[in-house]
C-alpha cells in the first residue's frame, strides 16, 4: 500500500443495516452479520477477501464474473459470494483445491483475451484484475494468443477527461450499473452479445453521446479501461487528501489523489455524507483551472484603471489599500468604504472579512453575493421557521415519497444530488416539476414527472397559492399538525387569505397559464402522497417576490405537516459551496454570524468584547446600494472577496458605472476577472487546493477543506487579510485556520461545537452544532420550530413590475448549466468548454419561426437595460414566449440584459423575468464591442508592455 | 349441414403448403357446387403427412395425406370429402398406430379443433379446470399441482407446486404469471405447435395459476421466429377476454386476470427465465443472478411463476380430472406424460405424448421408423443444443428426468434428434461451443470467452495440434463452464462436447488420419 494514501476498504457489495443478525461460519471462523448481508461482505467484515471483479461496495452485486465461488455445506454446486446472502447456520468455506482451480480457470479465460501491458498500462499498480490474477496465482495461460480477441479494438479518446480502451475490458458492467445505478443517466450499455460484448455509450463515441461525464464509470472501473487521461499522462498518485469540492452547494467529498503537490486526480470520497462517492464533471476533472497560467500569483497595483498592472510586493499592496482606504474614510467619511465576500471561500475567510470590516472599517458596508441568489431564503425561511436554511440532510430524500422541484434544475445545477433524487424517483417516489421550462427532470430515463407545472415566469406566489388553495378548501391540511406546531392564530388568517376565490386555480390560470386541474392534481398529491418534500433553487428566489415565495414554500409545508422529519422538508438546492456558510458567518450588512441583527445589543456586546472595539448598530449598505452611492459619489471604496460583480450581478453597465466612479477598488481572485478592469488593486488568491478551513453545503455540513498545495500566492487569504487588517491598525492574530473556527464557535452559539478536531473526528457536521446537538442537526425543527411556533405568512400575489409589452414581447429567464459554473471563471479554464463554449439563447419554434430565427442565427436579445448578441438555438424545454441563456461567458454578457428590479425584502435581483425582443442580427452589440476593447485596454500589463518596448527598441 | 373438412394452419403445414391445399380445396368445391366448411386446426403432430387434410364423416375423422394442390381434383373425384377411397387416404385418423399408441393428455385437441372456437374448446372439455379452480382457495390449487407431482416442461425439471407456493406465499401487492413460449432448443416445436393448436388451453392454464397464486396479470413471452404462434394466441387472448373467460371482468372470486402476448427479442438466451423477465421488462435480455429467485423477484422485481407452455397446458387436466389421474401416468418421480419432439435423420417425424418411462428406441424406431437415410443410428441428441449426445447402445434408456441424469445426459424440453452413423462428432462438439458462442449472452465469464476458447481447443485437438495438453485443457474448459457458468447455457454446453468426446472419441483424431466422410446429415 502507497503510504499516505488513503484505501477505503470495499466490501464488494453494500452492507445492508439491519436489525437482525445472522450467525454463520466462514473458513472456520464463527462471524455475525446483518441478514442481507452477502456471504462476501460477511467474508470482508472478517478479513477474508474472497476473489472478485465485477463486485464493488457502491453498487448492487452481479454475479458475473464467476471469481468469488464459494463451497456451502449442504448445498450444490459452487455459487457465486456477491449474489448469495448470509443464512443462519451457513457453513462457508472460501478457499479450497476445487475453488482455487475454478478461479484460475476464469482469470485463465479473462487473460486470454487481455493485453500483457502490465509494464506500460496506466493502472499498473492499480488494477484490480492485475491483483486477482495474483491472487489465484495464474501462472499461465494455455490458450495461446492465436485465438479471438479485442487486442486491436479502437480507442475512444473523444471525451477529455478520461479514455475507454475496449481492449483491457473485462465486460464486467460495472461502468454500466453505474451509470444506470448511480448517476441514473443510462448513457452506457453493453453493444453485441457474447463474445462480441462490448462497453458502448449509445451507437456514437463518449463525448457525442448522453454520457454527462460524471466519472461514475471511470471510478467503477476495476481496469485501465476507462480511466483518466491525467492518470495516463502522469502516472498514478502516491498519497491523498481528503478535501471539499468548490463547486456547487452539494459539497461533494473528494480525495485529492497527487504526486508531490501536483494533483493527479480527484476521486470521490465514499465516506463523504453529501455524495458518498458520486461526483460530476465538475468537481471530478474540471480542477485544471486551479494551475491554469491565467492565475494571477503575484499582488498587482496601478493608479489609475486605464494604466497597465505593475507587479508589486505583498507589502507593498497592502500598504497600498490600507493607505488608500484610509484616505477615503478621512475624506468622504467612515460608510464610504465597503467589501463584498465571497460565498467561494472558506468559513475562516469570510469571517475575518466581514470582522475587518465591522471592527476595522468600523461600519457594517458588508455583504456576500448570496445577495443575488438565496438572500430571499434567509430571510423567509428565518421569518417562518426560525432559521436561514434548509431543513434536511440530502440522504433524507430516500424517504421521500413525493418531491416537489420548484425554480431548480437539479441535473445541471446540484448533479449529485439530482442523481439520489433520481434513484429514489425510480424507486417509486411521485415528482412534480414547477418550471418554467421543460427542464430534464420531467422526462428522463426511467423518471417522468407526475406533474409539470410549467408556469410563466414570475408567477411563483400565484402558482402557490393556489395549491394552497386547493389544499385548504379540499380540506386536505394536516390539522393535528398545525394545532400543535404552528401559530393557529396565524394560521387561521392564513387559511381565510388562500382560500379567498381569487387565489383559486381557476382564478390564477390568468397569470399562471396553468391548467387548474393540473394544480387540483399536484396539491392533491403533495398533501396525500406520503411524506412530501420541497427542493427549490433561484427561480424562487430571484424575483421580485422571492422572499414570498419561499414563504409560500414553507406554508404549504407547515399547513400539510411536512417540516420536523426524515424524508420531508423545505431545501434550498444553494448554488455556490459556501453559500450557506458565507451567509451564516455574518456576511450580510445587518447580521453577525448566526443571523443576529447588530442591533441587537446582547450580541453586539459579545462581539465588542471578544473584538475590543465599539460596533456600529445600524445595517451597512447591500451591494446594489454600495453601487447606487459609488454612482452618486459617497461611496469610494471597495474590497471585492472572489466575486466578479460585473459579470454576474443584473445590469451590468449599471454595475460597471459604480465601480469605475470608485476611487480604491480591490478584488482578491484567482484571475483577472471582469471586476477586475475596474481594480486598483489585485491581491492574488488561493484555490480550494490551496485553502484550509471550511466550507459549509446546502444541508448546512460544515465539511473540511484540506490544503494540499501551497498557495501560488505565497500568501494564504486569510493571511492576507490579517495584514490589512494590521495596516489599518486592528491587531487579528491567528497562527492557524482553526483558530479562527474556535473564535466562530465562541460567538456563534449555532456553532458552539465546532471545532477541527470534531470535524476530523466525525467527518463533517451539520449545524446546530452545540451542547444540545454535539453530533449536529441532520434534521431541523423535529419536535418544534426553532422560532416556537411555526409562522404562517400571507403571501399576496402581485405581478412583478417587469412587464411585456409590444417593444419586448418575450420573457428573457436565465440559469446555468452542467458543464459550466456561474461567471465560468473556473470552467471555461478546462476542457469542459468541449459541451459548452459560448452562452447561447433557447428559444420556443414559435417565436423563432415568427422572427425568421433559426438553430445557429446570430441574435441581438435587447432589454431596457442593453442589448447584447448571441446565437440561438431553437428548443421546446422552452414555452413559447419564453426565452432562456446563461451567463457562463463574459464576452456575452448576458447581465447587460437583466434589470435593476428585485426582491422587496432582500434587494436579490430579479435574474428570472426580463422583458425583452429577439430579431436576427449580423452584428455584435455595441456593449460588446465596448467590452471586447476593455478586454485589452483595461487588463494590460506593465511587464508586457515594458517588453514589448524592448523589443521595439531593438528593431 | 354442409361437409367440414380440416386443413391445418400450424406453421409446419403452413410451410409445406397448406394453405394453396386449402385454397384449392375451396376453389374445387365451389366449381363443383359443393357446400363445405373448412375448418383450419392445429396439426396432429405427424409432420411426415402434412399437408393432412382430415374429412368428417359418419366413421369418424378420416385423413389425407400429404396432400398437395394438384391432388385435389382427383381427391374430390374419388369423393375425399365423404370418405372415398384414394392413394393419399390414411383410413381413420384415431385408429392410426401413431396416434393409438399416445397418450394425448396435454395435446388430446391439437389438431382435432377450431384452435380458435371457445365453443369447440369447451365441447371438448375445455374450461373445465378452470371452473374447479374458480371454486378453490389459492393454496389447494397450488396443492393439486404439487400432488400430480408435474414438473417444468422447460429443461430443468424444477417441481411446478414447490414453484407456485413460494409465489402464493410471498406477500406482494402485485404477482406475474409469465409463460415462456421462446421455444429455442433445435428439434422442439411442442410450445409452438400448442399455441397454434389449442391456445385456449395455455389460457386456461395462466389463468388457473394466476388464481392459485394470486396474480392478477400474465404474459406470454413467444419467439419472434413464431408469428403464426403469436397470431394465433393474440387472437385467442382477445376472444376469452371478450367471452369473459379472463380479463376485468373474469369470474370468480379470483379477481381480474390480463393476459398479453409479447414478441421476443430474438435471441436463444432470452429463453433462460432470468433473460427473459429482463427482455420483457424491455431491458436487453441478460442473465440474473439467482438468488433472489424469480418467485420471490421475478417481473418488475415481483414475485412471478415463470412456466414453459408445455407445464402451464398441463395444469387444466390437473384440476378437472384431479391430481392423481395426472401422477398415474410416468415412472419414478417424472409423473404425467410428456409431449415428444422427433427430428433430425429419422423417417417419420413429429411429435408424441407418451407418459415418462418411454424409451428412446420406442420413439426413434416405433414411432419414428428409424433414419430416413435408412442408415444405422449412432447418435442421438436429446434436450436441445445443450443435451448430451447418446450412442445407439444407450436406446433403451427411460426417458425421465433420473434415468437420464444418471448417464450424463438431460430429457429438456424433450426434443429428440437423431443422426445417422455418417456424422463427425467432433463437428458436433465444436458446434456445441459454436452455439454457445454465437447464443451467450455475455454477462460471465466462463460462457462468454470459455464457448469461443471452446472452438479454438476442439479445432486445435482435432487438427492434432498437441493432443494430449488439449484434451486436459478442455476437460479443465468443461469443468469451469459446468461449475462457473451463472446460467445453464454455459453450464450445460460442456454436457455434448464431453458426450462426445466419452462416447465418440475417435471422432477427435486427426482429420488426415480419418478416412474421409460424407457431410452428416441430420
Amino acid at each position: 500500500m502507497r503510504a499516505g494514501f488513503i484505501a477505503e476498504v470495499d466490501h464488494g457489495t453494500p452492507i445492508r443495516a439491519g436489525d437482525e443478525q445472522v450467525t454463520l461460519t466462514i473458513d472456520g471462523v464463527e462471524t455475525t452479520a446483518p441478514a442481507g448481508t452477502s456471504v462476501m461482505a460477511a467474508a470482508m467484515m472478517l478479513g477474508a477477501r474472497i476473489p472478485r471483479l465485477c463486485a464493488t461496495e457502491t453498487l448492487e452485486p452481479f454475479g458475473s464474473c464467476r471469481l468469488c465461488l464459494v463451497e456451502i455445506e449442504g448445498r450444490k454446486g459452487t455459487p457465486a459470494s456477491c449474489t448469495t446472502p448470509v443464512e443462519a447456520g451457513m457453513v462457508v468455506r472460501t478457499q479450497t483445491e476445487r475453488l482455487a482451480k475454478l478461479r484460475r480457470g476464469v482469470m485463465e479465460l479473462y487473460i486470454s483475451d487481455h493485453p500483457l501491458d502490465c509494464l506500460t498500462c496506466a493502472a499498473n499498480g492499480d488494477c484490480e484484475l492485475q491483483d486477482m490474477a495474483g491472487a489465484v496465482g495464474l501462472r499461465d495461460v494455455r490458450y495461446g494468443s492465436s485465438g479471438a480477441n479485442h487486442l486491436a479494438d479502437a480507442k475512444d479518446l473523444s471525451n477529455p477527461y478520461f479514455a475507454y480502451d475496449p481492449a483491457k475490458c473485462i465486460v464486467c458492467y460495472r461502468c454500466v450499473r453505474a451509470c444506470e445505478d448511480i448517476q441514473g443517466t443510462f448513457a452506457l450499455t453493453v453493444a453485441g452479445r457474447g463474445f462480441d460484448s462490448r462497453i458502448a455509450a449509445g451507437a456514437t463515441d463518449f463525448l457525442n453521446s448522453e454520457c454527462v461525464s460524471c466519472g461514475a464509470c471511470v471510478q467503477a472501473c476495476p481496469t485501465a479501461t476507462l480511466i483518466e487521461k491525467s492518470v495516463i499522462r502522469q502516472g498514478q498518485p502516491t498519497r491523498s487528501v481528503v478535501t471539499t469540492c468548490a463547486y456547487c452547494g452539494v459539497g461533494c467529498s473528494f480525495k485529492a489523489e497527487m504526486q508531490g503537490d501536483r494533483v493527479v486526480r480527484m476521486a470521490p470520497y465514499r465516506h463523504g455524507a453529501a455524495n458518498e462517492g458520486h461526483s460530476c464533471v465538475k468537481g471530478r476533472f474540471a480542477w485544471g483551472y486551479a494551475t491554469h497560467e491565467d492565475r494571477i500569483r503575484t499582488p498587482l497595483v496601478r493608479e489609475k484603471i486605464t494604466d497597465p498592472w505593475r507587479e508589486a510586493t505583498w507589502d507593498e499592496a497592502i500598504a497600498r489599500v490600507a493607505a488608500d482606504f484610509s484616505r477615503i474614510q478621512a475624506q468622504y467619511g467612515r460608510d464610504s468604504i465597503g467589501a463584498i465576500t465571497s460565498s467561494r471561500c472558506t468559513n475562516e475567510e469570510v469571517f475575518l472579512i466581514q470582522k475587518l470590516v465591522r471592527a476595522a472599517f468600523g461600519n457594517n458596508n458588508v455583504d456576500t453575493c448570496a445577495r443575488v441568489c438565496h438572500s430571499p431564503t434567509g430571510y423567509g425561511l428565518k421569518t417562518t421557521f426560525g432559521t436561514s436554511a434548509g431543513t434536511q440532510d440530502f440522504k433524507s430524500v430516500d424517504k421521500a415519497d413525493v418531491v416537489v422541484v420548484i425554480g431548480a434544475n437539479p441535473t445541471d445545477g446540484h448533479p449529485v444530488f439530482a442523481s439520489r433524487l433520481k434513484k429514489r424517483l425510480r424507486a417509486g417516489a411521485k415528482l412534480i416539476v414547477i418550471d418554467p421550462r421543460r427542464i430534464d427532470l420531467v422526462k428522463s430515463p426511467h423518471v417522468r414527472a407526475a406533474h409539470h407545472l410549467q408556469l410563466r415566469p414570475g408567477t411563483n406566489v400565484a402558482a402557490l397559492n393556489a395549491l394552497a388553495h386547493v389544499i385548504v378548501t379540499e380540506g386536505l391540511v394536516n390539522e393535528a399538525y398545525v394545532r400543535e406546531r404552528c401559530d393557529t392564530a396565524e394560521f387561521e388568517s392564513w387559511a381565510r387569505f388562500v382560500a379567498l376565490e381569487r387565489n383559486s386555480p381557476e382564478q390564477s390560470e390568468q397569470f399562471t397559464g396553468l391548467r387548474a386541474a393540473d394544480v387540483r392534481a399536484a396539491a392533491r398529491l403533495y398533501a396525500t402522497g406520503g411524506a412530501g418534500a420541497i427542493y427549490y433553487g433561484l427561480g424562487v428566489t430571484e424575483h421580485s417576490q422571492g422572499s414570498t415565495t419561499v414563504m409560500a414554500i414553507a406554508n404549504l409545508a407547515m399547513a400539510t405537516g411536512n417540516i420536523g422529519r426524515e424524508g420531508v422538508g423545505v431545501n434550498p438546492l444553494r448554488g455556490q459551496n459556501n453559500v450557506q456558510g458565507s451567509c451564516d458567518m455574518g456576511s450580510f450588512p445587518h447580521e453577525f454570524s448566526g443571523y443576529r441583527h447588530v442591533s441587537d445589543d446582547a450580541a453586539r456586546d459579545m462581539f465588542e468584547k471578544m473584538w475590543g472595539v465599539t460596533l456600529d448598530d445600524e445595517p451597512g449598505l447591500r451591494i446594489p446600494n454600495m453601487l447606487d452611492e459609488a454612482v452618486e459619489n459617497r461611496f469610494k471604496g471597495l474590497f471585492v472577496q472572489g466575486e466578479d460583480i460585473a459579470q454576474s450581478d443584473p445590469d451590468t453597465q449599471h454595475v460597471t458605472a459604480g465601480l469605475a466612479a470608485m476611487e480604491c477598488v480591490v478584488v482578491l481572485d484567482l484571475f483577472l476577472n471582469e471586476t477586475a478592469k475596474y481594480a486598483h488593486v489585485f491581491l492574488p488568491g488561493s484555490s480550494f487546493l490551496e485553502k484550509d478551513g471550511t466550507f459549509t453545503n446546502a444541508e448546512r455540513r460544515i465539511n473540511r477543506v484540506r490544503q494540499v498545495m501551497a498557495p501560488l500566492a505565497g500568501k494564504a487569504e486569510w493571511q492576507a487579510t490579517i495584514d490589512l487588517a494590521r495596516a489599518l491598525g486592528y491587531e487579528m492574530n491567528y497562527a492557524h485556520p482553526s483558530e479562527i473556527m474556535d473564535e466562530i464557535a465562541a460567538l456563534t452559539p449555532t456553532f458552539a461545537g465546532v471545532s477541527y478536531d470534531k470535524l476530523d473526528a466525525l467527518g463533517s457536521v451539520q449545524w446546530p452544532c452545540n451542547a444540545a446537538a454535539p453530533e449536529g442537526t441532520p434534521t431541523m425543527h423535529v419536535e418544534r420550530f426553532v422560532r416556537g411556533k411555526g409562522q404562517f405568512m400571507i403571501t399576496e400575489y402581485t405581478p412583478t413590475e417587469e412587464r411585456t409589452g409590444p417593444r419586448f414581447p418575450l420573457i428573457l429567464t436565465t440559469g446555468r448549466i452542467l458543464s459550466q459554473y456561474n461567471v465560468g471563471a473556473q470552467t471555461r479554464r478546462t476542457a469542459n468548454g468541449a459541451w459548452h463554449d459560448e452562452d447561447v439563447l433557447e428559444i420556443h419554434p414559435f417565436d423563432a419561426e415568427e422572427r425568421g430565427v433559426r438553430t445557429g442565427d446570430l441574435v441581438a436579445l435587447a432589454s431596457r437595460s442593453g442589448e447584447i448578441s448571441l446565437r440561438a438555438v431553437i428548443s421546446e424545454r422552452m414555452q413559447p414566449g419564453v426565452v432562456y441563456t446563461t451567463f457562463h461567458h463574459p464576452a456575452t454578457g448576458a447581465n447587460v440584459v437583466t434589470t435593476d428590479y428585485s426582491d422587496w425584502a432582500t434587494n436579490c435581483p430579479e435574474y428570472k423575468v426580463t422583458a425583452v425582443q429577439v430579431r436576427r442580427t449580423n452584428q455584435y452589440s455595441d456593449w460588446q464591442e465596448r467590452n471586447r476593447e476593455e478586454d485589452v485596454s483595461l487588463r494590460r500589463m506593465a511587464r508586457e508592455e515594458g517588453a514589448w518596448n524592448d523589443m521595439a527598441a531593438a528593431k | 349441414m354442409s361437409l367440414r373438412i380440416f386443413i391445418p394452419r400450424d406453421a409446419a403445414a403452413l410451410s409445406v403448403g397448406a394453405d394453396a391445399v386449402a385454397r384449392e380445396i375451396a376453389a374445387d368445391a365451389r366449381r363443383r357446387g359443393l357446400q363445405i366448411e373448412i375448418v383450419r386446426t392445429g396439426s396432429r403432430g405427424m409432420l411426415w403427412l402434412e399437408p393432412l387434410v382430415e374429412v368428417e364423416t359418419s366413421a369418424g375423422r378420416i385423413g389425407y395425406g400429404p396432400v398437395s394442390p394438384s391432388d385435389v381434383p382427383a381427391l374430390f373425384d374419388a369423393g375425399f370429402h365423404v370418405g372415398g377411397a384414394h392413394a393419399r387416404a390414411l383410413g381413420r385418423i384415431d385408429a392410426l398406430d401413431w396416434m393409438r399408441r399416445q397418450n394425448r393428455v396435454t395435446f388430446a385437441r391439437v389438431g382435432a379443433t377450431d384452435p380458435l372456437s371457445l365453443e369447440d374448446y369447451r365441447a371438448h372439455g375445455g374450461l373445465r379446470g378452470l371452473e374447479r379452480a374458480r371454486n378453490m382457495r389459492g393454496a389447494d390449487i397450488v396443492e393439486a399441482v404439487r400432488a400430480s407431482g408435474l414438473r417444468g416442461r422447460g429443461g430443468a425439471g424444477f417441481p411446478a407446486g414447490i414453484k407456485w407456493k413460494t409465489v402464493h406465499d410471498a406477500g406482494a401487492d402485485q404477482k406475474y404469471i409469465v409463460c415462456n413460449a421462446d421455444e429455442g432448443d433445435s428439434g422442439t416445436f411442442a410450445d409452438r405447435m400448442l399455441m397454434e393448436g389449442d391456445p385456449f388451453l395455455l389460457i386456461e392454464g395462466m389463468a388457473i395459476a394466476g388464481r392459485a397464486v394470486g396474480a392478477t396479470s400474465g404474459f406470454i413471452y413467444i419467439r419472434s421466429e413464431y408469428p403464426h404462434a403469436f397470431r394465433t394466441m393474440c387472437e385467442a387472448i382477445a376472444r376469452a377476454e371478450q367471452a369473459g373467460v379472463i380479463g376485468a371482468s373474469a369470474p370468480g372470486a379470483g379477481g381480474p386476470f390480463r393476459l398479453e402476448a409479447r414478441l421476443g427479442a430474438g435471441a436463444y438466451i432470452c429463453g433462460e427465465e432470468t433473460s427473459l423477465l429482463d427482455s420483457l421488462e424491455g431491458k436487453r435480455g441478460i442473465v440474473r443472478a439467482k438468488p433472489p429467485l424469480p418467485a420471490v423477484h421475478g417481473l418488475f422485481g415481483k414475485p412471478t411463476v415463470v412456466n414453459n407452455v408445455l407445464t402451464l397446458a398441463a395444469v387444466p387436466s390437473i384440476l378437472s380430472d384431479g391430481p392423481d389421474a395426472y401422477a398415474a401416468y410416468g415412472v419414478g418421480r417424472s409423473r404425467g406424460t410428456m409431449p415428444f419432439q422427433i427430428a433430425g435423420n429419422v423417417k417419420r417425424g413429429g411429435l408424441v405424448e407418451l407418459p415418462f418411462g418411454a424409451t428412446l428406441r420406442d420413439l426413434i424406431e416405433d414411432f419414428g421408423g428409424g433414419t430416413r437415410t435408412g442408415r444405422p443410428v449412432r447418435a442421438v441428441q436429446v434436450g436441445g443444443p445443450l443435451g448430451a449426445y447418446l450412442p445407439a447402445a444407450q436406446l433403451d434408456t427411460p426417458l425421465d428426468y433420473e434415468a437420464l441424469a444418471a448417464i450424463g445426459a438431460m430429457l429438456g424440453h424433450g426434443g429428440i434428434v437423431v443422426f445417422d452413423d455418417t456424422v463427425d462428432m467432433a463437428k458436433q462438439a465444436r458446434f456445441a461451443f459454436e452455439f454457445c458462442a454465437k447464443e451467450s449472452c455475455g454477462k460471465c465469464t466462463p460462457c462468454r470467452i470459455g464457448a469461443v476458447r471452446g472452438v479454438e481447443t476442439v479445432d486445435r485437438i482435432v487438427a492434432g495440434v498437441e493432443r494430449e495438453t488439449n484434451l486436459a485443457l478442455l476437460e479443465d474448459l468443461n469443468q469451469v463452464m459446468t461449475d462457473g457458468s451463472l446460467c445453464a447455457m454455459g453450464g450445460l454446453t460442456p454436457m455434448p462436447v464431453m458426450s462426445a468426446l466419452r462416447h465418440f472419441p475417435e471422432d477427435f483424431h486427426r482429420a488426415a488420419q480419418r478416412p474421409a466422410m460424407p457431410e452428416a446429415t441430420e
